[in-house]
């Protein structure tokens, strides 16, 4: 769309737009990251109104996630589903979002039910709109209700004003959206910088992974730029509420606009951390040149980047899609933050990317990232190796507001479904799903934005297909929950954990489902061979699922904490856990807030919101030992094929571990007693976990903990007590 | 016969910390490498052999994603 049709049909918004409501405020001045305000939107009734943040409940959740579950815990009931107007968006950025000193403290928590689990969903996202819109003058949004037509909320931060507009007509789609959406705000071309937008497209309406886009104004390419809060369908809750957008604008960014404590101290910390960057991130990461993209030939060579639904994990043409590919792709030459003062610059886009398919055939466009996890779900892992499909694929799912990690591997599904006779051209509608047809998953992609077609199938993930095709079909149960990749209701991420225990129990056992945020152990165990006893694993699957999660307390990105290293982190202890660069967010945390915590209590700040996330999983009837199973594929060979691909491994694993010989076993019988042995250990790992985590053996923790960490709540004390006697 | 990661590998004659993780397709740009304790820096994978028995730490350090 150029310039001029951009403003006929915001000119046919302006002219359509009805407001409901407006409410006036006065901006709360931050103190030491906090606004200390919460603002509450029912769409329902367009009520709009201001909470305070007491400090108790500072105390207890910090910030960002923590605030977010805090919220949804009070509004919704273990009845409650998704699209129940009770539901909610929270939106927090935490405490130390916002600073621009220091790399990486742009993000934005996200939290509500979600469509494809039916229990808590949080999702991290870049972008403006978290740190624009504390500056507003608030903590948190909390989003509840559902409106009666298309709205769009509107936050103006310096004018303290808050708006709801109906708006029945317009795009939907993001890459149009969130530019229209920011012309209709702006009083001038200068002030688009000052504007983010959130929204999702069309897809998210019809599938169940609808992601959020949350933008930020690249002003050398003048458009809005997409980063995507995407996992568990938080984009379809959405949708399901009629927000077309939620847009805020704020002018006065400055260095202190965070007030916090002691500024000194964290641009001391931000400067050694830009020069570590400066010096070593060309020989490390590689994150300014290509982002995480860099992992891609790096998994491959480690048989880790998923194949075919993630059958192998490697391939002979993953050289194609690789990183050195990818980088003769994206705009290079300067810095590329989602948030302004991030010099680890990650963000990558591609320009004038001209589009081969889909109602937007032949228009050029901006394409942000490919990042590793799109690159590896919609593309290796659907045996499609096309930098060029990965790149269109990206904007669509972007654009259609779909997560692309949740459509590669539900689509690698489909794939492996199709070429064993599960699917068929009857139930595709003519589409030949075999591994490696782009043409046909751009067309499954088309028809998940419409909601026709075999797209309307696609669009409900992997354990609602499941279910489908063993209802309605006759499937083979066994077969589809082995290969079926998919923990809780959620789609795994990207990495092949069969010869990593401690990985398969870092997806399986992760509070929202089988997402890599929580902890990633494949290098620790598999290759390092650091954590080699039970006790080891779990104390691995202890604290990095716990520090990890204070990032999303605090409104930080995990990348600056381990995609790069001090040069003399060897010398370390552990230098798994990047010592120096969790002094410097127990450092910066003090200096945005003014208190003194040291590493333990930051440990403690993470266990008390993530102990809570898990009862909350049990207030919604989830939350024990059988909702922490994986599916066999995510720990060995599940086919005859995928085992003699490897038989040497297989073989040696049979005889040294499981104490049998192979040589008089058929390949069926060795897969079995493969099996066996592998889910044995799996649930040696699951009671050693549990037994660190201070949970009982169904996997819910227990009163002295909730107690020991001050999350004793009448209604978490209840719960657990109910559920502990069963 | 050496010891990587406390794992046992064939020994060849001559073989650099280079050619082991070329071997062991290791291509992960971060590595921290010890002989018997001993740290190798990255400027030394190419002239440093390895030799019968040696015991060799080749850690990632990174458990992130």
């Amino acid at each position: 769309m150029d310039t001029t049709d951009r403003k006929d049909s915001v000119a046919k918004i302006k002219e359509a737009h009805r407001l409901l409501k407006r409410y006036e405020y006065t901006p709360q001045k931050i103190q030491r990251g906090y606004t200390n305000k919460t603002l509450y939107i029912n769409i329902s009734d367009n009520t709009i109104k201001s909470k305070d943040v007491p400090e108790e409940i500072k105390d207890k959740f910090t910030g960002g996630k923590g605030l977010g579950l805090w919220y949804l815990w009070n509004s919704v009931t273990k009845d409650t589903k998704w699209d129940d107007p009770e539901n909610e968006i929270i939106i927090s950025p935490g405490p130390v979002g916002g600073i621009t000193q220091y790399p990486g403290a742009g993000k934005s928590l996200v939290v509500s039910l979600s469509p494809t689990t039916g229990s808590v969903m949080d999702s991290n996202v870049g972008g403006h709109f978290g740190p624009l819109m504390k500056f507003s003058g608030w903590d948190a949004l909390e989003i509840q209700g559902k409106a009666k037509e298309d709205i769009i909320i509107y936050i103006d931060g310096n004018k303290g004003i808050v708006e709801i507009y109906e708006v029945p007509i317009g795009p939907v789609n993001s890459h149009i959206l969130a530019e229209e959406v920011t012309e209709f705000f702006a009083e001038s071309e200068e002030e688009k910088r000052n504007i983010s937008v959130i929204s999702a497209g069309e897809a998210a309406e019809h599938t169940l992974f609808g992601v959020l886009n949350f933008s930020f104004y690249d002003r050398r390419k003048k458009v809005q730029r997409l980063k995507q809060a995407g996992r568990g369908g938080i984009g379809t809750v959405f949708r399901n509420k009629k927000i077309k957008a939620i847009a805020v604008k704020y002018n006065g960014v400055k260095g202190d606009s965070n007030n916090p404590a002691d500024i000194d101290t964290i641009r001391k910390l931000g400067l050694k951390l830009h020069k570590e960057i400066k010096e070593h991130d060309k020989d490390q990461c590689r994150m300014r040149e290509i982002g995480t993209a860099h992992l891609v030939e790096i998994m491959d060579d480690y048989d880790l980047l998923p194949v075919h639904n993630f059958k192998y994990g490697s391939h002979e043409e993953a050289y194609k899609i690789d990183s050195k590919v990818l980088a003769k792709k994206v705009v290079q030459g300067s810095p590329d933050g989602c948030w302004h003062g991030c010099s680890m610059s990650c963000a990558k886009a591609v320009q004038d990317y001209e589009l081969k398919t889909g109602p937007y055939k032949g228009h050029k466009v901006v394409v942000d990232g490919p990042e590793y996890e799109t690159v590896a779900g919609v593309g290796s892992n659907c045996g499609i190796f096309d930098p060029d499909y990965i790149i269109e694929c990206n904007f669509y799912c972007d654009t259609y507001g779909i997560d692309t990690i949740s459509f590669g591997t539900t689509m690698a599904f489909l794939m492996e479904c199709y070429e064993n006779n599960i699917l068929n051209k009857e139930i595709t509608g003519g589409i030949e799903l075999n591994f490696g047809n782009k043409d046909a998953a751009m067309e499954v992609l088309h028809q998940m934005a419409k909601g026709t077609g075999f797209g309307k199938i696609a669009g409900l993930g992997v354990r609602r297909i499941k279910n489908l095709l063993i209802e309605k079909y006759g499937a083979d149960p066994k077969f589809l929950n082995d290969i079926g990749m998919e923990v809780k209701g959620l789609e795994y991420s990207q990495y092949v954990s069969k010869e990593s225990l401690a990985q398969q129990g870092g997806y399986a056992l992760a509070n929202k489902g089988p997402q890599h945020d929580e902890a990633w152990l494949i290098f620790m165990d598999m290759v390092n061979n650091q954590i080699p006893t039970f006790e080891d694993k779990a104390e691995a699957l202890h604290y990095f699922p716990i520090f990890r999660t204070w990032f999303g307390l605090n409104g930080l990105c995990k990348l600056p904490w381990n995609d790069i290293e001090p040069p003399d982190n060897h010398l370390t202890d552990e230098p798994a856990k990047v010592p120096e660069h969790v002094e410097n967010y127990v450092q910066l945390f003090n200096s945005v807030t003014g208190k003194n915590i040291d590493k333990e209590e930051m440990i403690l700040q993470s266990e008390r919101v993530y102990n809570f996330q898990r009862v909350f999983n049990l207030k919604m009837g989830f939350g024990t030992r059988e909702h922490d199973i994986p599916p066999y594929r995510s720990m060995g060979p599940v086919t005859e094929e995928e085992y003699l691909s490897r038989q040497e491994r297989y073989d040696k694993q049979l005889k040294e571990l499981v104490g049998v010989n192979p040589e008089k076993m058929s390949t069926a019988e060795k897969i079995e007693a493969l099996r066996e042995y592998k889910y044995k250990q799996y649930d040696k790992l699951v009671d050693a976990v549990y037994k660190r985590r201070g949970w009982n053996k169904n996997g819910i923790p227990t009163v002295e903990l909730m107690k020991k960490l001050g999350m004793d709540f009448p209604e978490v004390i209840k719960l657990i007590e109910e559920h502990s006697s069963e | 016969m050496i010891r990587v990661n406390q794992r046992d590998m064939d020994f060849r004659e001559g073989m650099t910390v280079k050619n082991l993780l070329e071997d062991l397709k290791y291509s992960f740009p971060n590595l921290i490498v010890r002989i018997n304790g001993e740290y190798i820096p990255r400027e030394s994978y190419e002239k440093t052999v390895i030799k019968d028995n040696d015991d060799i730490s080749i850690i990632h350090p990174i458990a992130g994603g």
